[in-house]
């Protein structure tokens, strides 16, 4: 075990070092330079400022530097969404609300997902069934920036049970964004043990347990619902993504000062260092979810060997 | 019954996603962001007895990225300087800059290039007095080329004495032109006589800082409003460096206080344009910009108040192109093109904001002259549409360039607004001149920034908003070794004319005005450039907010008289 931790540990900074690499050069490649007022300036004075931030140096060595300081955990000072303050204290700053709604939106929709999944399941080929369905493929097909704007207008605007937006009322500040954000992990995990379940209920230790006289909601849930869980373990990856890139557009739609919105607005003025620090963040975030849902799919489903064989 | 709701429903969802992904972009704007200005006062209605609590609550577009004045380069910076912080003058509520922390007018040399101001009793909101040292201090930083500042150099070069030297790094920052000649006395010194300089004091790059507190704080000198001395009418509050939110609570320290009503002004950064609005309707915001759709939505609303900035849209047609002519280079398929789109129909079925047709380059309701006469009304209009003479001048200009049919490349902007815009004129241009065919080409603003540098398009949709309150900061855009003209415009009489309105008619107010007209007309007659529109604004405003007053240039807004009146 440890040893597999090890190794995919190794994995993971080289994937990270790959993706830093990539995201600054495609960074280089694109076109338009971080000053802000570029339009105004004369070539002269625009080389003033961006010899300031170091953008005048050579290529490689602006990418050395870059690499260096990232491996110290420094990654930079922002050129211009906040001139001169460190990209970690602003990711910092940032990550909290981020982090609230997107936890709360993850547990809320895989709680509500797995639970249609279930009536679903039991009542295959009924009307509930094919609403929960229904409710699924909504989920997954509405952007979460629709779906968040008529929470706002409906729950917010017109029923004034919610703030409308901004990150002032603490709890009732999050309720809507976690909403919006759990429609996608809802949708998911709905599908999933709907599927899962369907096909454990249909497997011979289900049939026994009947034989023995099990009730129906003991072998739903004492036996079926168990191992119809494990494999929702594996898309625990995919719906971080998800509730990743809602994050982007929901925390701008409730103006709520989390990573995702700060993310949009450093690409839109090229803040060359804000890009590409939030970019690792996501990534080393990403990266560990997925090691983590792989560790506790080991754990949870010994059939399933990590490494060579032993462990 | 049930059926209707649904499709009432679907179509809501429809509807929405068309506004947002509208709203998306918002590039279009970044552009002019750094002077984006509105003209005049807004106006309202009734203005009755203030209300016992004063309150003001905003909404900003964007964050604020720094509030170090030396390096602030945008419209949110620029707006919040200007009032938590005084310079040596300020726009009134007229928009004429009057003295601000100089007591009364200064003294100037006969040649026109000293200027020396005596100093009102002020203080920092730390208690400490405003000196004639804090701006030398702080201009000196600002052209400083350590610094880094983008407006520094773009404020100061060439009016400021030796500052693009400095900028260069040919200098050191101690020759500049501006010194402490005792506490309470500054003298400046200038490049060249400069009419328009007193109001160039009321912009935010010249605003003083305290020496001994920005030396303290080092690197985090104005990171956060602690970090922070204001000498305003209003003190920063609450702000946390990048968060979202942020106060303006009135400065007791302010020497002209006692105008001040306004005790708290509570402001979110909110950058979806439909939730702005929401907060609104909600009575959490007392004010929200319409962009867009929602400007169409609440045309009609009579909470609605316009105002027009002066910030002025065109096309560039570019006379060579890898080394090679372009058909624009014949002034009759210029001027054709110039004259043969209705931009009447534009503002009112295309932009629908509140925007104004544009016959001119210098925008209306920016620059007067001594009697309070409109710039404009020397020129009036020129280049108008009219479908009957541009189809005329096309067939003399085809016929002079000897072909039949011209295709031509016209470069713009990829946002919604900017794309209607460019393919209304694709449609009329195309049905009034026969034989031309327009291919779009819609790009980001950077991405224009550099084919424009690059001298790299045909035709090319640009816009330009001013930095000093002048005719000049339009008229000299296009003299032939401007980095904004790349569209191998030259013309000698024109370069005459804005070099004499610089130099040698600097100190002669009506013979300056009158150069920089002919200057204008000439521009336009020869249509180096087609005039499109001059960009209005329009936002939602509660009856009981009084005397907010835009400005042209510089911060966007003054709060120091405003006030609440009405709100129960």
């Amino acid at each position: 075990m440890a040893r597999y931790i090890g190794k995919r540990l190794i994995y993971m900074f080289i994937t990270l070092a790959l993706i830093a690499t990539f995201t600054f050069f495609l960074m280089k490649i694109l076109p338009g330079s971080p000053v802000a007022s570029a339009d105004k300036l004369s070539p002269e004075q625009r080389a003033v400022v961006e010899a300031r931030y170091g953008l005048d140096k050579p290529l490689p060595v602006q990418y050395f530097d870059y690499m260096f300081g990232l491996a110290q955990g420094d990654l930079g000072i922002s050129i211009n969404q906040f001139k001169g303050a460190n990209v970690t204290d602003v990711i910092q700053s940032r990550m909290g609300p981020s982090a609230q709604i997107g936890f709360q939106g993850m547990l809320l929709g895989t709680f509500l997902g797995v639970l249609l999944g279930m009536i679903a399941a039991l009542r295959q080929n009924t009307w509930v069934d094919y609403s929960s369905t229904l409710v699924a493929i909504v989920g997954i097909s509405i952007p979460s920036f629709v779906f968040a704007s008529m929470l706002q207008y409906f729950f917010a605007l017109k029923l004034e049970w919610f703030p409308v937006a901004l990150w002032k009322d603490g709890f009732m500040s999050s309720v809507l964004p976690s909403i919006a954000l759990a429609m996608f992990p809802l949708a998911t995990a709905a599908r999933f043990i709907r599927t899962e379940m369907i096909e454990v209920l249909g497997s011979d230790y289900i049939t026994l347990a009947r034989a023995k006289g099990a009730s129906g909601s003991e072998i739903a849930f004492k036996h079926a619902f168990r191992n119809a869980l494990i494999p929702l373990i594996t898309v625990l990856g995919p719906m971080a993504v998800g509730i990743l890139t809602g994050s982007l557009v929901v925390e701008q739609i409730f103006a709520i000062p989390g990573i995702g919105e700060q993310f949009v607005k450093s690409i839109m003025v090229n803040d060359f260092s804000i890009i590409m620090g939030t970019t690792i963040f996501f990534s080393v975030f990403l990266i560990v979810v997925i090691l983590i849902v792989d560790i506790l799919y080991g754990i949870i489903d010994p059939r399933i060997r990590l490494s060579g064989g032993k462990s | 019954m049930k059926n209707s709701k649904l499709f009432w429903l679907l179509s809501l969802v429809l509807v929405l996603s068309a506004f947002l992904a509208a709203c998306g972009g918002g590039g279009d704007s970044s552009s002019e962001t750094t002077t984006e200005t509105e003209e005049g006062t807004s106006e309202s209605g009734a203005s009755g007895e203030p209300d016992a609590e004063q309150v003001l609550n905003l909404i900003e577009s964007a964050e604020i990225p720094t509030m170090d004045s030396a390096i602030a380069e945008d419209a949110v910076a620029f707006n919040i300087l200007n009032n938590v912080n005084e310079g040596l003058y300020r726009l009134n509520q007229e928009n004429v800059a009057e003295p601000a922390l100089a007591e009364g007018e200064p003294t100037i040399s006969e040649d026109g290039l000293t200027y020396t101001f005596k100093l009102r009793d002020a203080n920092w909101d730390n208690g400490e007095p405003v000196t004639a040292q804090d701006f030398v201090f702080a201009w000196q930083r600002a052209i400083d080329p350590a610094t880094g500042s983008p407006y520094g150099p773009y404020m100061m070069g060439g009016t400021i004495k030796n500052a693009a030297k400095i900028a260069a790094d040919e200098m050191e920052k101690e020759e500049l032109g501006v010194k402490a000649v005792d506490e309470k006395t500054l003298e400046v010194t200038l490049e060249r006589p400069t009419p328009y300089f007193l109001s160039l004091m009321s912009f935010g790059t010249f605003l003083p800082q305290n020496e001994k507190f920005v030396t303290e704080k080092g690197d985090d000198y104005a990171s956060n409003s602690d970090n922070l001395l204001s000498n305003g009418p209003f003190k920063l509050t609450n702000w946390d460096g990048t968060g979202l939110t942020w106060s303006m609570e009135k400065n007791p320290e302010y020497w002209d206080a006692e105008t001040v009503q306004l005790e708290t002004i509570n402001v979110d950064v909110v950058k979806e344009p439909a939730t702005a609005v929401n907060l609104y309707n909600s009575g959490e915001k007392d004010r929200a910009g319409l962009s867009g759709e929602f400007a169409l939505q609440y045309a009609d609303n009579e909470e609605v108040v316009k105002e027009l900035e002066p910030t002025v849209f065109y096309l560039k047609f570019n006379q060579e192109r890898n080394g090679e002519k372009t058909p624009l280079a014949n002034v009759n398929i210029r001027k054709a093109i110039a004259m043969a789109f209705n931009k009447q129909d534009l503002v009112d079925v295309v932009l629908a904001n509140g925007s104004l047709p544009a016959n001119y380059l210098v925008p209306t309701e920016f620059t007067f002259d001594e009697n309070k006469a409109d710039f404009r009304e020397v020129n009036g209009d020129v280049l108008s549409f009219n479908a009957e003479e541009a189809k005329k001048l096309w067939a003399q200009g085809l016929e002079e360039e000897g072909v039949s049919e011209v295709t031509l490349e016209l470069l713009g902007g990829d946002t919604e607004t900017a794309k209607s815009m460019d393919e209304y004129l694709k449609s009329q241009l195309e049905e009034n001149l026969e034989g031309l065919t327009v291919e779009l080409k819609a790009v980001p603003f950077q991405v224009r920034l550099e084919l424009d540098q690059n001298q790299d398009y045909e035709i090319q949709t640009a816009g330009w908003g001013p930095d000093y309150q002048d005719p000049m900061t339009f008229i000299d855009l296009f003299v032939t070794d401007s980095s904004q003209n790349r569209m191998s415009y030259s013309n000698a009489e024109y370069d005459a004319l804005v070099e004499s309105a610089k130099g040698d008619l600097a100190q002669d107010v009506a013979a300056r005005w009158d150069a920089m007209a002919q200057a204008e007309k000439l521009l336009l007659e020869e249509a180096a450039i087609a005039p499109i529109y001059q960009r209005g604004l329009m936002s939602l405003q509660k009856p009981y907010v009084q005397g907010i007053v835009t400005h042209p240039f510089g911060g966007d807004y003054s709060y120091k008289w405003a006030y609440i009146s009405g709100k129960q």
